[in-house]
């Protein structure tokens, strides 16, 4: 029993915890960008992952939902904040006020409920095309761009169901919209 | 239709359609007959020669318990060893993780052993790449194949004429996990993989943002191990918020993939039990009283979640569904079926923070692991349910005053005394847990403010849970909960052996003794199992025995919080 016990332990240790998973890697290999997480590589310079959201806290970009680990990639996940709990609750309000302030002219009931809530991972890529409408103001007049062809640019982004069928609708990659953005207005980035 | 809805019902009937075939093929493996995998048998050949086993020989039901027992504790030691002294692996290691707390890695070590995969650590920031493979992925692997092993036993007994030969346990388990397990997660994988799931060995990644900033992007070889631990109910993501992370579920595809793959090999061994016994109307019945309360519980959670958190409304929002800890990519529809499927099979993998659902949604989910047989953990989970039965052929039996029988088995005392105590070994590990728990910290204001994340009714919420995901073998959490303590660490890893083993040497045991009890000729005085009458008594003693045990626990807990809004 003791052998037998021994002599699975060891195979199946090679099989499952280096066999399995470099047989995966090698077919990796054949995609290099899926199998490197997506990776956007400009210049030669790393500048983010597709499914991976960045920080955006300028009046220039789409902000991305809030994140309960700043956007950290190193050490993610969520508030777990309970629905009643009251630390929660004053966050939100919080939230609602500072996005009142960079939003004049916007009232509370027409603020998207993704802008205001922490995502699970602290890395939603997307956000509502609700938010992302909701932002385009302040955008449009931060770049002196035309709000028409900013919402059109959005639009443009918008992410429909799985076939059209399965999963929500109307999404928007934060990142993909925001490099397409600098795209149409390249003054204002950073490099 | 809501698109959002119409892909819950798809990933639900999509599950059931491919667990058919697969619960055919089980069977097949089982059985030993030929399949396509047939090209594993060479290698598995080699194990069995170098083992010194026999794989054809018969054992009964207590030689093939010491198999599995003795198995297991060559898998906890070897993790121990491992975790404790990560830092002396030689390779594999790009970001220098150390060694681990000794508590932490016990309870580490128990957790993947025992198929729970209840993770008091973070993945992307404790466990180098050596640990994730050798000891997470493996794991994931072969404590799943236990359990699929000790399934396809309690099968055998109960088609035993009278002879005690339940099989061959360490056979089952080599085939469990090269037919199985193994060619399903490579097909997982790829899909993943294909999808953005990353399988490198680079260690933090330095991206330069738009806005010129630094983020630091921790990827490594998550697509093998995401895979396994989603079709073992492993559980045991490869980054902290597990599913919920971009990488381990890059989109709804792959969301759709990794639920079928939850729900996949639970509901396939109740097809198993049909093909294996010849009793494919009972299967039938057995998923749809599953089924039932599956369903039921998913449209709880889905609505609770969609008509949201009231507070929102109160703060002047006009959308108040609860988006808290959820991702855009899956909604709430999504995550509420992802949670109902989680905990019911023991799983505990997740694609939203179980700790920020609403009050109601988060009770559901205690419930299913209160439970703990609905489809269930892979072969546990089937083993549950049959405790189940048993007591339902019996409650049945007694109330029309005919013998109790089960498949032409008589179920006499001894059976049901062991059924019986295996069904009070659930609360008590959980209820005897929590009060412990909660008793200190109600008198120790500093372990209460070092523990509970969430003050109120959600915070005995949150101790409540980690004890039933602990005893469930789940492993999800409401992960507020600051539970890497040696507290924590040694209860949880106590609670998570006994919840792992006793449920399955018990109903074994009943099986030990049935497969050699002759079987009785069915006539007009048998209860007749395969009736509407029949599903209704099992589906009232599912619900009975759990809300009886936990009732008074949930009205403290989620109930009162629900009406506290």
């Amino acid at each position: 029993m003791i052998r037998q016990s021994i002599t699975f332990i060891i195979i199946s240790l090679v099989i499952f915890g280096v066999l399995y998973p470099m047989t995966i890697w090698g077919i990796g290999k054949l995609m290099p960008n899926a199998s490197n997480g997506k990776p956007i590589i400009i210049n030669g310079q790393l500048r983010g992952f597709e499914n991976i959201a960045q920080e955006f806290s300028s009046e220039n970009y789409f902000w991305s939902r809030p994140s309960a680990v700043e956007y950290d990639a190193s050490s993610t996940g969520g508030s777990n904040y309970g629905p009643s709990n009251e630390v929660f609750l004053q966050e939100v309000s919080d939230r609602i006020e500072s996005i009142l302030q960079s939003h004049p002219g916007k009232t509370k009931a027409e603020i998207p409920i993704d802008m205001v809530t922490a995502s699970g991972s602290g890395l939603d890529p997307f956000i509502s095309l609700e938010s992302a409408l909701f932002q385009s103001e302040r955008i449009s007049s931060a770049r002196s761009l035309d709000n028409d062809q900013l919402k059109q640019l959005i639009l443009d982004h918008k992410e429909a169901a799985l076939l059209g069928l399965f999963g929500p609708k109307d999404l928007v990659n934060v990142l993909k919209l925001n490099m397409a953005l600098d795209n149409i207005s390249p003054s204002l980035t950073n490099n | 239709m809501n698109t959002e809805i119409l892909g819950v019902i798809f990933i639900f009937l999509l599950s059931l359609l491919l667990a058919w075939p697969l619960g055919k093929y089980m069977v097949k493996v089982f059985k030993g007959e030929r399949v396509w995998t047939d090209f594993m048998g060479p290698l598995e050949k080699l194990i069995f020669k170098i083992a010194g086993a026999n794989p054809d020989q018969s054992l009964n039901w207590k030689e093939n318990m010491k198999a599995l027992i003795v198995i297991n504790i060559g898998f906890f030691i070897l993790a121990f060893l491992f975790l404790a002294l990560q830092s002396l692996h030689p390779f594999w290691n790009p970001n220098g993780f150390g060694n681990w707390e000794p508590t932490l890695a016990f309870n580490t070590a128990v957790s993947f052993t025992t198929n729970t995969n209840l993770q008091h650590y973070s993945g992307e920031s404790g466990a180098s790449y050596y640990t994730q493979l050798l000891v997470f992925c493996w794991l994931q692997f072969v404590s799943a194949g236990t359990g699929i092993a000790a399934c396809a036993l309690l099968f055998q007994g109960l088609k035993n004429k009278a002879s005690e030969g339940l099989g061959n346990f360490f056979n089952l388990l080599v085939k469990s996990c090269t037919r199985i397990l193994l060619p399903l997660s490579i097909i997982l994988a790829i899909i993943l993989m294909v999808n953005g799931t990353p399988t490198n060995f680079e260690g933090l990644q330095e991206v330069e943002t738009l806005e010129g900033g630094t983020q630091l992007v921790a990827a490594g070889p998550a697509a093998p191990m995401v895979a396994i631990k989603q079709l073992g109910t492993n559980g045991g993501g490869f980054f902290g918020p597990n599913s919920t992370h971009p990488f381990e579920n890059p989109n709804y595809l792959t969301n759709i993939a990794e639920n079928v793959a939850i729900l996949l090999i639970p509901m396939a061994l109740v097809f198993a039990f049909g093909f294996y016994t010849g009793r494919k109307k009972l299967a039938l019945l057995f998923i749809g009283v599953m089924s039932v309360l599956f369903v039921a519980f998913v449209a709880v959670s889905i609505s609770q979640e969609m008509n949201g958190n009231p507070e929102f409304t109160k703060l002047g929002l006009s959308d108040p569904t609860n988006l808290e800890g959820k991702e855009l990519r899956f909604g709430a529809a999504a995550s509420s079926l992802w949670g109902v499927s989680t905990t019911a099979t023991s799983n505990g993998s997740v694609n939203s923070m179980h700790d920020s659902h609403t009050p109601l949604s988060g009770g559901i989910f205690l419930l299913d692991m209160f439970i703990n047989a609905i489809y269930g953990g892979v072969g546990v989970g089937f083993i549950n349910f049959f405790v189940f039965v048993i007591v339902a052929v019996f409650i049945a039996g007694l109330m029309i005053g005919r013998t109790p029988e089960f498949m032409g088995k008589k179920i006499e005392a001894r059976e049901v005394k062991i059924a019986a105590l295996i069904i009070i070994l659930h609360p008590f590990l959980i209820l005897t847990g929590t009060a412990i728990s909660s008793y200190l910290a109600a008198t120790d204001q500093s372990l209460a403010s070092e523990w509970i994340h969430n003050p109120g009714y959600h915070g005995l919420s949150e101790m409540l849970y980690e004890f039933t995901s602990s005893s469930a073998n789940n492993g999800s959490g409401f992960e507020g909960l600051g539970d890497d303590t040696p507290f924590w660490n040694i209860m949880n890893g106590i609670v998570m052996l006994l919840g792992r083993f006793l449920p399955i040497i018990g109903p074994l045991a009943i099986i030990g003794s049935l497969a050699i009890k002759k079987r009785v000729p069915e006539s007009a005085g048998s209860l007749q199992l395969e009736t509407p009458a029949f599903a209704a008594v099992l589906i009232s003693v599912i619900l009975i025995v759990a809300a009886l045990a936990f009732f008074p626990v949930m009205a403290l807990g989620p109930i009162a919080e629900f009406f506290s809004f």
